[in-house]
């Protein structure tokens, strides 16, 4: 499986304070990869690097071999670097079919189907189990919905690699496992996906691999059984 | 024409100036630095308190300065008022950015127009024994309707400073705008804290503006031209910091001073808005952001 | 056979009418109000491209229009005869790259540092034109109304339709923009700007689009106005009250569609020359001063959005 997405010594800070320490990760076409970590850890800030919303101090990352490091967001989104927010980010003035649009519209603008992009959109909201609140303003959704608009926009910019950050928080089970599904869905069609979680269950049944990040740094990555095994692990989500 | 004499004589000009600039824009360092409110009626807010010394001095013959300081109370309530609309209508629901700035420039408006209504365009003016004196020291005047509002600046800015570094309510003013779940659990009503903040700082404006009309007289647009010059002064200092604001004023003012008395008063406003423009392109976080 | 849009149809009645308007209509009085009414028009039409579908407030809108202005008179004075068509060219352009530069400083920070800067522009630019002795600085500029007024009775008619051609191509310009992919990006924009960046909009870009169609048109607005008032100087190109009405009218009609800053253009616009006939201009300002912040604070969706939730209701 070739790598896709290379992130090798990444360091961030904000002012004093060391958010990320020379950070290395990778991710295969299609695998998934769970990410885990203490909060605080920079699990998010990794992401907002990775995604554009933040700027690296140093290190780089590499998308499909060609260096994104210092491309704005809007560009790796057109590369095929999709995510959704921890906290959802509907556009407020628009229908969900609308929000949908946007992303087939600027991120998938050169795959997509141009005069089909309304019917490509309902596709992406079938897919999300969201068809029958296509006409329904983003902003009246319940949260669960909301959530799954994140990854229905996420999906729309047809990306090659999702990162979703922490879709599932204060869930009940059966909502939790329709995102599951939804996720794993993706996964089949070939998209590398990315999960950030705290639920545990969630992250072993999804995850090929598991990283784990704490304080700034990664301290472990490899296969889901191992990770929790790992004593240094436990060690970050225990010994606080 | 450059002289030392001249030059001397701008420089202190532009210090005194500038610190009574600090005076003019303190009110907005604690409503746009610490809370992140646009006012931009302020300088409206600052023509009512002149208007306001205005009315006492021609009436009572009160010192305007003392005019100042008694109706700030009053100027405190009128801004914890508006502070109440204003977050019942923009803060709560989440629309703070456009709809709150147009908001505050009608508010602007309507105050600069019922000026006009009531008092006319005519320049107006106080009276008090100082106004005309001057002291000299070597080849450099400081004339005292410079030098009282001066002083009484630096005291509002060291007395604003100490209020927002020792005091409770001080503190939780400059806490509200960066942590406001840890005001909440520290037992403190986050909306209350911002309502005594915006009140201070209209506060402020009562003194202000019987400073603004010892120094000058007042029609209702002249608070236009102050606009530029208070975002300016914020900004450049940085949000968050009032030493930061006062080095920013003095800066300003002398700046100002140099420009209008080498190249005419003319150019003055664009000076203002010159400094604000290029600390934005270049350093929008001022000298000592946050 | 391609339809016809509706719309299209309406501005071909409304052009039509006000040609019909100036052959019978005897009052030249009418003329001038009605311009004065285009011209706002054209104004909160700008302002709402910005102000409106992308969310960011432009509080110098006095700038571009009076940059317009001044445009006319500089042009005017080195090349005397130039047709008013060529000048608006010229003042589109102009205020367009304005409106560029302003926005490539300043629209990389929080709407709210634009907005300030929008302020200071205009006031820098009004110190430059107090300065500048080649149009007056602050005496001000008379333009002599030229001779020809083509087939129109007098010239004042001719200025009429002109400002209703600009009036119509305005508000085309305004609703193509709402309805296609650039305005959805706006929009994006508009509602939340790091989400519609990682959806793949391009918002500095599309931000840069937004605020030099603004200041073309706004400048197209202000071009023929010395033909219209003959004297002009800084303090009247300037003045806060263009400023205010850029941005009272459409918030007042309604910012999120093209049809708000045109119902909020023409009730404002007519109801101010009513008071300003009857009863005083002061009063004006003040009025719309209060009409804005009630707005504001109590429909903030404007017209339209009042609308939209009356009908909303009815059919349920």
């Amino acid at each position: 499986m070739s790598v896709i997405l290379r992130v090798e010594r990444l360091s961030k800070h904000f002012g004093g304070f060391q958010a990320l320490q020379d950070v290395e990760l990778h991710v295969s076409a299609g695998e998934r990869l769970g990410l885990i970590g203490p909060n605080g850890s920079g699990k998010t800030t990794l992401i907002n690097c990775i995604s554009g919303a933040l700027y690296n101090d140093a290190g780089t990352i590499a998308f499909e071999g060609a260096d994104i490091t210092r491309l704005p967001p809007y560009q790796r989104a057109r590369l095929g670097v999709a995510r959704s927010f921890q906290i959802p980010k509907p556009f407020r003035s628009m229908t969900v079919l609308e929000n949908v649009r946007i992303p087939l519209e600027y991120a998938a603008w050169k795959r997509a189907e141009h005069r089909r992009i309304n019917d490509e959109a309902m596709q992406v909201l079938e897919l999300m189990g969201l068809k029958d609140r296509a006409d329904v303003n983003a902003g009246a959704l319940t949260q669960v919905d909301m959530r799954k608009l994140e990854l229905a926009r996420a999906l729309a910019a047809k990306p090659k690699l999702l990162v979703s950050d922490e879709a599932m928080a204060g869930l009940s089970g059966a909502e939790l496992d329709e995102i599951l599904e939804i996720l794993l869905a993706l996964n089949r069609r070939g998209v590398a996906v990315i999960m950030i979680e705290h639920i545990m269950r969630a992250v072993m049944k999804f995850s090929e691999r598991v990283a784990v990040l704490d304080a700034g740094q990664k301290i472990a990555d490899g296969d889901p059984q191992s990770i929790i095994a790992n004593p240094e692990v436990q060690r970050a989500y225990l010994g606080e | 024409m450059f002289s030392a004499d001249l030059l001397a004589n701008a420089v202190v000009a532009g210090l005194l100036l500038g610190g009574f600039y600090a005076a003019v824009a303190i009110g907005l360092a604690i409503v746009f630095g610490q809370l992140d409110i646009v006012n931009i009626a302020h300088p409206a807010f600052i023509i009512v308190g002149a208007y306001t010394a205005y009315i006492l001095n021609s009436r009572f013959g009160f010192d305007p300065v003392l005019i100042g300081v008694a109706a700030a109370p009053i100027f405190f309530f009128a801004g914890a008022a508006i502070y109440r609309v204003y977050y019942a209508a923009f803060e709560r629901t989440g629309q703070e950015s456009l709809s709150g700035l147009a908001f505050f420039f009608g508010v602007m408006f309507i105050i600069e127009v019922v000026l006009i209504l009531v008092y006319g365009v005519d320049y107006r003016l106080v009276q008090a024994d100082y106004i005309g004196q001057s002291w000299r020291i070597g080849f450099v005047d400081f004339p005292l309707r410079m030098l009282v509002p001066f002083i009484v600046a630096v005291t509002l800015t060291a007395g604003v400073y100490a209020y927002l570094s020792r005091t409770f309510t001080g503190r939780a003013i400059q806490a509200v705008a960066q942590d406001r779940l840890a005001l909440q659990l520290m037992g403190a009503n986050p909306i209350r804290i911002k309502q005594w903040a915006f009140g201070l700082g209209i506060a402020t404006a009562a003194i202000a503006g019987a400073l603004l009309i010892i120094i000058g007289p007042v029609e209702p647009s002249v608070g236009r031209q102050y606009i530029g010059r208070v975002f300016a002064i914020v900004v450049l200092g940085g949000m968050g910091s009032i030493s930061g604001m006062f080095i920013a004023a003095l800066i300003l003012g002398l700046v100002e001073s140099v420009v209008a008395t080498f190249m005419g008063p003319s150019w003055a406003p664009a000076v203002a808005f010159g400094v604000l423009l290029l600390t934005l392109a270049l350093r929008p976080a001022g000298l000592f952001g946050r | 056979m391609k339809k016809i849009s509706p719309f299209w149809v309406c501005a071909a009645v409304v052009l039509a009418a006000g040609l019909g308007f100036t052959q019978i209509a005897e009052n030249e009085y009418y003329f001038t109000a009605l311009y004065v009414i285009l011209q706002a028009l054209i104004m909160a039409v700008a302002w709402n491209i910005l102000g409106g579908f992308t969310g960011y407030v432009n509080f110098g809108s006095a700038g571009f229009f009076a940059v317009g202005a001044y445009t006319s008179i500089a042009l005017n004075k080195a090349l005397v005869g130039l047709p008013l068509p060529l000048l608006i060219v010229a003042a589109a352009v102009i205020c367009g790259l304005i409106g560029l530069g302003v926005g490539y400083l300043t629209l990389r920070l929080k709407g709210v540092y634009f907005a300030i800067a929008t302020l200071a522009m205009a006031i820098v630019l009004e110190t430059f034109v107090n300065n500048w002795s080649y149009v007056g600085g602050a005496r001000g500029a008379y333009i002599l109304t030229p001779e020809s007024h083509l087939w129109f009775d007098s010239y004042i008619q001719m200025l009429f339709m002109l400002m209703l051609i600009l009036a119509i191509g305005s508000v085309a310009i305004s609703r193509k923009l709402n309805f296609s992919r650039l305005g959805r990006g706006l929009a994006a924009i508009r509602d939340d700007e790091v989400a519609a960046e990682c959806a793949g909009v391009p918002t500095l870009r599309l931000k840069l689009v937004s605020t030099t169609v603004m200041g073309a048109m706004m400048g197209v607005a202000g071009a023929p106005y010395p033909f219209f008032v003959t004297y002009v100087d800084p303090l009247s190109a300037f003045n806060l009250f263009v400023a205010v009405n850029a941005i009272a009218m459409p918030m007042i009609g309604g910012t999120a569609h093209w049809v708000g800053p045109v119902i909020g253009a023409l009730l404002v616009g007519s109801m101010q020359e009513i008071v300003k006939v009857n009863i005083s201009s002061e009063l004006n300002i003040l009025i719309v001063g209060i009409m804005l912040v009630l707005f504001i604070t109590l429909a903030p969706q404007g017209i339209v959005g009042l609308a939209q939730k009356y009908f909303r209701g009815r059919r349920r």
